[in-house]
Formats: structure tokens, C-alpha cells, sequence
């Protein structure tokens, strides 16, 4: 169990975190999620007792850090990938970590084995990839038998395959009844992987809550009804019928629609009623992404604006209007509202080029939405992540 | 609690398996001994030339350990090199995570790298002392004359504090490269040269390095060099105090600032 009380942390003059009150649970996964420089690194450190906190107390098990009894038989931390001596072994590098806490040497192959490096434990460690980094930083957090883990960015760097053996791990130690916090800055990971929110953003709490809560708090779930290609009236009187009824409307570029605020059944007997038949009626969630977005959408440090190439058009000849073709390469992803033309001279397409195919965007680079109106997510872009999103909360209610 | 004992176990681990501990204390050995006999030899070859008063006040061990001056910063890249690879690395983090209580990891650190540092200069300044003698021929000094093994031992020790003091500079700074400049340019460059000039002889007489170089003279005066207003073990007490500074320094950076 970690508590934090009204955490604070101020470097010079910027603050990093900012009066941060969260307790993580044993028994399941904790996300710590915001966007990058929000605090959870600076958080993770104070919890560990390298930095000290300027306001507030962090305790773990009951005791700050600094003062546990054989912290590292209590806690395991991966911090930082390549927290290592590059020029020392994997194998030496768990030995001087193990030798600590008067673990024994047959426990640092066990470690090897279990995240997978037992072949290239006698190599130096500097010759090795993020992703071995990473599994070797786990390997010394796992040394202990630690009843609470953090991992700070644990997937960071690592293939599919690797993503899915640490969230693996992570649940069966999180079964094992252990207390399991960790921090990410995607929302679509932590979506499948963790059981409890803690959202913060310019280092502060903005969310603490389950995972199905989160989403059934921040984001709308819709539903998405097509009617037979070519039928466009049939489409129109659709949409005429469902809005009449209190339902929450819009069209989506491929020629479905997107209902809010409706049950799939009524929408059913809706539209048996007008004569109309569907090709497709089918329930949506908006992902855990869009909710974090449009929670985090005023607390992002680094934010990018459109590549006006303003500098470029002076130093080079200004091609000719009209000559640039205006191939769909050129289209803005989601024909977003509110974004400005890419730049003078390119003629910018309409958001729904023909035959355009849905872009394999993630809905994390889309514009965020005008503040203060939730309107549902860009077109085209959820479908990916919400069926990627679908099935943690499923999964996290069978298990309680 | 990590026992201070599995502390200065893992910290022998952490300085066993690095090449940078073997590379530079090979080189402060080697150095050290290499440059004391080639001067040795040169110094008998040309014993002749030298003055009246620099023969009155010849003093063979002295020479011998004419290569201290390179060996020694072997030693500083050894001590340097032993904190701050913990901070480049970032091992630093896992260390104080591992060990939360600072004072224990910091002492274990300096504790087993001094040790390691001590039995390398000892066994340094004896193979120095005794080649170097081998090649002074009938200048030389046996190691039963008066105050010679004082002599030889404090070139030992010499070694060691020289190590000691790098290591507080390097808790102090963090920075492998500042560090290194800093103390490379003061030992090798500023002290020496602070040395020669006479104006400001009589406050470089007070440098660590300067000061502690005092416990290597059998003839006080040596080369008929100025005398100093201090004795052997006072000139190294002076040393001794620059490096518990330095090394209290570095523990209140360590204690004081975020890792």
C-alpha cells in the first residue's frame, strides 16, 4: 500500500507536482497516466525517497521510504532502463543488488529466467537494446520478492511481444496479491493492463478511480447504424426519426450514422417503425484515449501546432497555385474542425475525400474538440482503440 | 535496514566488475614505478651534476617516488571514476533505492574503495621504492635507515588519501568530466605551478597534494628544497584534513540533494 498526502514538489521555481493525494491498493493494477512531464516520474522518485518531496508525505507500508525496515525486500522499482553500469554484466549488475538485501545468488538466475536473459547475462549491459534494458531493469525489481512494485514506463521501448509479457506479469503479481503501481503515458495500454486510474496532468490529480469508472464517467457510449449503401433518403428520414425521439445524431464520412443517447433496441424499433432496414447497428464506447484526451487536453506541456513550412516558401520558388497536386496525402487524418490549411499554396481537400480509406490514426494525435462542447470523437478514428479498450473492464469485473 | 556488511559486499561487487578499477589502478602502479626508476636511473646517472647543496641533501627514496606525480592521477581517475560512474549511469538510483539510508551507502563506498586503493598504493610504493633503489646504485637508501619506511608506507597512504579526496570532489560535483577537469588540472597544473613561483610558495606548501607529498622525504629539505614549517605526519595531517572536507562535502551533497 503507497499513501500520498498532499505531495508537493518544486525545482527553482516550476512546480512538478502539486498537492497529490492517491492510495494505491494492493491486489490489482494501479495506472499513474498523464501526459509526458505531468509529475509521474517526479512522483514515482519521491515515493522511492530519492527526492525528497517539499510539501506533503509519502508513505509506504506505513513508513516513508528512507526509513523501511530492508526496503528492498518490501519494494522493487524499475526507474529507468538503463540505471546501470553499462560496463558491468547483467548478471553482475543483479548480483551487487541482491547482495544488498542479502539475497542469495541462485535467486539473481532465477530473475534472468523469468524476464528472459539468462543468455546474455554474462554480456556487458551497454551493448544492450531498450528493450533488454528494460527486462533487465524489471529483473532487479523482481530480485526481492517485493510485496509492492513500481514500474515507471515499463513497456517503453519494448516489442509486442514483450508488452504482453510484462502485462502478463504484472497481473499474475498483481493476483498474487502484491501492490502493483504503474505509470504510463498511454491510455490504450493502460486500458488492457491496469484495474485503477490515477490521471494527473501538470502535476495534479485530475482523476482517481477504477478503470470501468473512468470510462463510464468521461466518455459516451454510441451506437453506429447504416443503412443500405445508395439509400440515402432512407438515411435522412433515419436520422430525421431518431433525432425527433431525443437521440443525438451524426453522420460519419464512410455513410453510417452515429446515435448518442439512444439503447441499440430503440433504435431498433425505430427504425422498423419508419420501414427502413439496417445493415449495421452496433454498440460503441468511446476509448479510455478519447476520455484522457479531452481530460488532459489543458494540463499538456508539449503541445504541437500545424507545420505552416512559412519559412521554407520564402527561401525556395513559391510553386505555382493549383500546379501541387491535391492528393489525398495531403488530407488532414480526420478532417477535423477548427484546423487550419496546412499551408499557402496547397489547396486543402474536404475532410471526406472519396474513397479515402479510414486513416490508421490513433485518436491520440486527433485536434482536441473546442472546449467546453463534448462532442463525440472525430469520425473514423474510434473503432480501433474502443475495441481495444473493450475488453479491460470485462476482465476487471471478473476477477472481483 | 540493509546491513552496513551486505552494503560493503555489494559495493566490493560493484567496484570488482567494472575494467575502469582494474585499468586505473594498473595505471597508478605502473606509472608510479616506471617513472620513479627511469628518474632513479637518470638521477645516478648524473649525480655528478648536481649542485653542491642538492648532493648535500640527496635523498634516494624521494627520488624513487619521483613517478607519484603522474601515478597519482591514475589514482584521481580511480576515485573519480568510482562515485561518479553511479551518477552517469544512473545507477545511483537503484543504489539509494536499494540502500535508502545515505550515510551507510556513502561510507560503505569510500570505505571499500580507500581499502582497494590503500593496498594498491602499498604495494605500489614498496615495488617503487625498491626498483628505484636498484637503480641508484651507490646513492641509495636501504630500508632500515632511519625514517625510510616511514617514507615508503606514507607514499602508500599517499595514494589511498589522494583517492579519498577525489571521491569527496566527485560526490560534490556528480560529473564524471568535472570532476576530472577540475582535479586534473589543480594536480597536475595549478599546484605545481603555484609550487614554483615564490611568491605564492608559501601558501601552495598548504595544497593536499603539496602537503601530503611530505610523509615520501627522509632528509628534511630534500634537493635543497625550501623546509617546510610542518613535519612528515603534519604535512600528511593537512592532507588528511583537505580530504575529510571534501569527503563531509560530498556527503551533505549526497544527503541534501535530490538523487
Amino acid at each position: 500500500m503507497i499513501e500520498a498526502q498532499g505531495l508537493t514538489k518544486t525545482y527553482g521555481g516550476k512546480t512538478a507536482v502539486y498537492n497529490l493525494s492517491f492510495t494505491v491498493q494492493p491486489g490489482v493494477i494501479t495506472g499513474f497516466v498523464g501526459p509526458n512531464g505531468a509529475g509521474k516520474s517526479t512522483t514515482m522518485r519521491m515515493i522511492l525517497g530519492l527526492d525528497e518531496p517539499t510539501g506533503g508525505t509519502v508513505t509506504v507500508g506505513g513508513h516513508p521510504y528512507r526509513r523501511l525496515p530492508n526496503a528492498p525486500r518490501q519494494v522493487g522499482a524499475l526507474l529507468d532502463a538503463k540505471a546501470v553500469h553499462g560496463g558491468r554484466s547483467a548478471r553482475n549488475h543483479l548480483r551487487c543488488v541482491a547482495q544488498l538485501s542479502g539475497i542469495p545468488q541462485r535467486r539473481v538466475d532465477e530473475v534472468l529466467d523469468v524476464v528472459g536473459l539468462r543468455e546474455v547475462a554474462g554480456r556487458r549491459s551497454k551493448g544492450f537494446s531498450l528493450g533488454m534494458g528494460q527486462r533487465l531493469g524489471i529483473a532487479g525489481a523482481l530480485l526481492g520478492d517485493p510485496q509492492i512494485l513500481l514500474f515507471d514506463e515499463p513497456v517503453n521501448g519494448l516489442d509486442p511481444e514483450g508488452i504482453l509479457w510484462i502485462r502478463n506479469l504484472m497481473k499474475k503479481l498483481a493476483s498474487e496479491g502484491r501492490t502493483i503501481f504503474v505509470s504510463s503515458h498511454l491510455m490504450s495500454e493502460m486500458a488492457v493492463t491496469a484495474d485503477h486510474l490515477i490521471v494527473i496532468g501538470r502535476g495534479q490529480l485530475m482523476a482517481d478511480m477504477s478503470v470501468r469508472d473512468f470510462i463510464n464517467t468521461h466518455s459516451a457510449s454510441y451506437a453506429r447504424v447504416r443503412v443500405p449503401d445508395g439509400e440515402q433518403a432512407a438515411r435522412e428520414k433515419l436520422s430525421a426519426a431518431l433525432t425527433e425521439q431525443g437521440a443525438h445524431v451524426q453522420p460519419e464520412d464512410d455513410g453510417a450514422l452515429r446515435v448518442g443517447g439512444m439503447p441499440l433496441p430503440r433504435i431498433s424499433d425505430l427504425a422498423h417503425d419508419a420501414g427502413i432496414r439496417l445493415w449495421e447497428l452496433s454498440p460503441h464506447e468511446a476509448s479510455l484515449e478519447e476520455a484522457y484526451m479531452r481530460m488532459t487536453q489543458g494540463a499538456v506541456d508539449y503541445r504541437s501546432t500545424a507545420d505552416h513550412r512559412a519559412g521554407l516558401q520564402q527561401a525556395g520558388p513559391v510553386p505555382p497555385q493549383g500546379y501541387a497536386a491535391p492528393g489525398p496525402g495531403y488530407a488532414p487524418p480526420m478532417g477535423a474542425p477548427g484546423m487550419p490549411p496546412a499551408g499557402p499554396g496547397v489547396p486543402q481537400p474536404g475532410p471526406g475525400v472519396p474513397g479515402m480509406p479510414p486513416p490508421g490514426v490513433q485518436p491520440g494525435y486527433a485536434p482536441p474538440p473546442p472546449q467546453g462542447y463534448a462532442p463525440p470523437p472525430p469520425p473514423a478514428a474510434p473503432q480501433a482503440p474502443a475495441g481495444a479498450a473493450a475488453p479491460a473492464p470485462r476482465e476487471g469485473e471478473t476477477r472481483r | 535496514m540493509a546491513a552496513p556488511s551486505a552494503v560493503l559486499k555489494s559495493e566490493w561487487t560493484k567496484v570488482r566488475t567494472v575494467s575502469s578499477t582494474m585499468w586505473t589502478l594498473a595505471a597508478a602502479l605502473v606509472l608510479t614505478a616506471a617513472v620513479g626508476a627511469l628518474l632513479s636511473g637518470v638521477m645516478n646517472a648524473t649525480f655528478d651534476d648536481l649542485s653542491e647543496a642538492e648532493r648535500l641533501t640527496f635523498d634516494p627514496t624521494l627520488v624513487s617516488f619521483f613517478g607519484m606525480m603522474l601515478g597519482q592521477l591514475a589514482m584521481v581517475v580511480f576515485g573519480v571514476l568510482v562515485i561518479s560512474t553511479e551518477y552517469s549511469s544512473g545507477m545511483i538510483k537503484t543504489s539509494l533505492a536499494a540502500v535508502p539510508q545515505r550515510a551507510t551507502f556513502y561510507v560503505s563506498k569510500v570505505a571499500v574503495a580507500t581499502l582497494l586503493a590503500l593496498i594498491v598504493g602499498l604495494l605500489t610504493s614498496f615495488l617503487t621504492f625498491f626498483l628505484g633503489q636498484s637503480l641508484l646504485g651507490d646513492h641509495k637508501a636501504s630500508i632500515g635507515d632511519e625514517n625510510v619506511l616511514r617514507a615508503v608506507i606514507g607514499a602508500g597512504l599517499y595514494m589511498a588519501v589522494i583517492a579519498m579526496f577525489s571521491m569527496g570532489v566527485a560526490a560534490m560535483l556528480r560529473s564524471t568530466v568535472l570532476s576530472l577537469g577540475l582535479l586534473m588540472a589543480f594536480f597536475f597544473l595549478i599546484s605545481s605551478i603555484l609550487a614554483g613561483v615564490p611568491a605564492t610558495r608559501d601558501v601552495a606548501r598548504y595544497l593536499p597534494d603539496q602537503a601530503g607529498s611530505r610523509v615520501m622525504q627522509v632528509v628534511p629539505g630534500a634537493l635543497n628544497s625550501d623546509e617546510t614549517p610542518y613535519g612528515p605526519w603534519g604535512g600528511f595531517g593537512i592532507m588528511c584534513a583537505w580530504t575529510a572536507v571534501a569527503l563531509i562535502g560530498g556527503y551533505i551533497v549526497l544527503k541534501k540533494r535530490d538523487a
